[in-house]
């Protein structure tokens, strides 16, 4: 428990949940999830639409209450106490919860004065994150003429304004450009570095490797597997080679002949004839290959080297690819977008 | 960005517990407000609407009906409709309350301010609040156009001020009728629809433009015991320095009843209701 001033108590991790269950109607979102984060780092809750990603989120950060289970912030247990949770947590949700009316600097200020600064405290505040976060030149101008980025850089400004113990990212980068998502995962890799302690949940595989500490895999309301990205690559393979045959008949054989240089179980995907190997290090591997599908006398359209994708950890962990509430996979819906 | 990390680290978390009591209700009330009010100058269009549409009704009853439909009791009536014009205004401007609020939960800023350690309350208290002074305007607009086609009190000064008090109570009522509408509809398009229904049925089913006796008989009870009706009648009273008898008192009571019942209701909703 916290101590009598209500300063963080160390000896706990940031964050802890135990067997979260939260039904809506007759839709089980959460069936017993387990998470925690430690001081100072950062977790990776990764999954596909619909896992129950964001339903964790509004259940640690006292938006919506369990069905069971507990979850604690600092030692606070946040349905019990949901007020002093919410004075430790810093929330970015899907949107970006800002304003529109108001300019930057009076959305910081506004959120400052609501955690109880004084209003020379929130200015100073809010001028210091501004200028941290790039936005001391828009700081006079209202939100709704600022571009995407721009706002989710002045709604993570607002969420660290109360200085937060944990801080939240749901699915940061969601709908941003490529520029502005690499900018915005320069700025999170920036607050990692200051010591923030971070849930963030995230569809892309490359964004939980390159940001978390931990991942939690998360589909149907489970947590399906947990790790360091790097135990976790170790287990689903961390790079892909995809070989594409003339003739489908041929699959079970490049199977055969590659099934060596796998760390894991290769699939076929025969409507598309193509044959996909799990691989730890791609390097050197590819001349191997071609030269062992040569030996074997198969006749081959492609060979290509690719990395990991959500799908992949999916299929290695579950058997079946990743499926949002429409049951439109992860790879679908990257091929429209 | 600037090269030195950003320092939010666990060594500078406040993490310090919400100060309690009845002072943080005023303030964070307050605080909510004034996120409001800042914005209502940046947002013209909605004043000049505000303020149109009250000049419209006025110059639409007294100049194109106001011929045409006479009220028992009345030889004037420009002096009988525009109080029920000013009850019509301000009943139609407790929309904006709705719209604000769903406009909040359909962005996402609900879901920021209820995960902040701010008093839950206070999000909807300082919305009404606002309003009352957006209230404020559109009928000061309203009461300048009413005397230049020729309104006038014909009580005392005090009576007309009982009146526009009585109003205002009315208007800040229905604001919360709108809040709650505003949480449960959780989008502007839809609080237009809901509650566009219900204020044209309020309004018209009312005494403010004629009179209820020149009513199918079916509809006389409905009119009369109508809140639009008892209020309209107290003020049309005070302002004409008649004797308004028991309805202001009644007209009070339903503004009380309907900002607890309301406010309740609201209060409750808003602390489960989150974003899409």
């Amino acid at each position: 428990m916290t101590s009598a001033n209500g300063r963080r108590n160390e000896s706990r991790p940031a964050v802890e949940a135990h067997g979260l269950v939260k039904r809506f109607g007759t839709t089980q979102a959460l069936r017993g999830v387990d998470l925690t984060v430690d001081r100072a780092t950062v977790l990776g809750v990764l999954g596909p639409n619909g896992a129950g990603k964001t339903t964790a989120v509004r259940i640690l950060t006292t938006l919506l209450k369990p069905d069971g289970g507990t979850a604690f912030i600092d030692g606070v247990d946040v349905v019990k106490d949901p007020r002093r949770a919410r004075a430790r947590i810093g929330l970015t949700g899907q949107y970006a919860a800002v304003d529109e009316r108001l300019t930057g600097y009076e959305n910081l200020v506004h959120v400052g004065r609501l955690f109880h600064m004084s209003t020379k405290e929130a200015r100073a505040r809010g001028t210091e994150l501004l200028e941290r976060f790039d936005l001391t030149t828009a700081a006079s101008r209202v939100a709704s003429t600022y571009s995407g980025g721009m706002r989710r850089r002045l709604d993570i400004a607002m969420s660290l304004i109360g200085r937060p113990s944990v801080l939240f990212l749901d699915e940061p980068t969601t709908g941003l450009d490529p520029r502005s998502r690499n900018a915005m995962w320069d700025l999170i890799d920036e607050l990692v570095q200051g010591g923030m302690t971070t849930l963030l949940t995230t569809q892309y595989l490359e964004e939980a490797d390159r940001l978390a500490h931990t991942i939690a895999v998360i589909d149907h309301g489970v947590v399906i597997e947990r790790g360091t990205p790097e135990e976790l690559k170790r287990r689903v393979g961390g790079e892909r080679i995809d070989v594409l045959v003339a003739n489908v008949d041929d699959l079970p054989k490049v199977h055969d002949a590659l099934v060596g240089f796998a760390c894991g179980e290769p699939h076929y995907e025969r409507a598309g004839r193509r044959v996909v190997i799990p691989v730890e290090d791609v390097r050197g591997v590819v001349p191997q290959v071609v030269r062992r599908l040569d030996e074997a006398g198969i006749e081959v359209e492609d060979v290509g080297v690719r990395q990991s994708t959500l799908d992949d950890v999916f299929f290695a962990l579950t058997g079946h690819a990743a499926e949002g509430e429409d049951g439109v996979t992860r790879a679908d819906e990257r091929k429209t977008a | 960005m600037t090269a030195s990390p950003i320092t939010t680290t666990d060594a500078d978390a406040l993490a310090a517990d919400p100060p309690q009591g009845r002072i943080w209700m005023v303030r964070d009330s307050w605080t909510e407000a004034t996120r409001h009010l800042k914005a209502l100058p940046r947002n013209p269009e909605l004043l000049v609407f505000a303020a149109l549409q009250p000049i419209m009704f006025v110059v639409l009853f007294v100049y194109v009906f106001g011929g045409s439909i006479n009220v028992p009791g009345y030889a004037s009536y420009k002096q009988y409709v525009v109080p029920g014009i000013f009850a019509q205004t301000v009943l139609f401007g407790s929309i904006y309350t709705g719209l604000g609020i769903a406009e909040d939960l359909s962005k996402g800023f609900v879901d920021r301010l209820r995960s902040l350690p701010m008093v839950s309350s206070a999000v909807l208290v300082g919305r009404t609040m606002s309003d009352v002074v957006r209230n404020a305007l559109s009928f000061t607009v309203m009461m300048i156009v009413a005397f230049v086609v020729g309104f006038r009190f014909e009580g005392s000064l005090l009576g007309a001020a009982e009146a526009t008090l009585l109003l205002f109570l009315f208007a800040y009522a229905f604001s919360w009728v709108q809040a709650y509408t505003g949480l449960v509809a959780g989008s502007a398009e839809a609080v237009n629809s809901i509650a566009f229904l219900w204020m044209f049925v309020a309004t018209f089913i009312s005494s403010a433009f004629v009179a209820p006796e020149n009513m199918p008989s079916w509809l006389q009870p409905i009119a009369e015991h109508n809140p639009v009706t008892i209020v309209t009648n107290a003020s049309r009273a005070l302002y004409n320095g008649r004797d308004p008898g028991s309805d202001p008192f009644v007209a009070l009571a339903w503004a009380a009843g309907i900002t607890i019942v309301f406010a309740t209701l609201s209060v409750r909703r808003y602390r489960t209701t989150t974003g899409k």
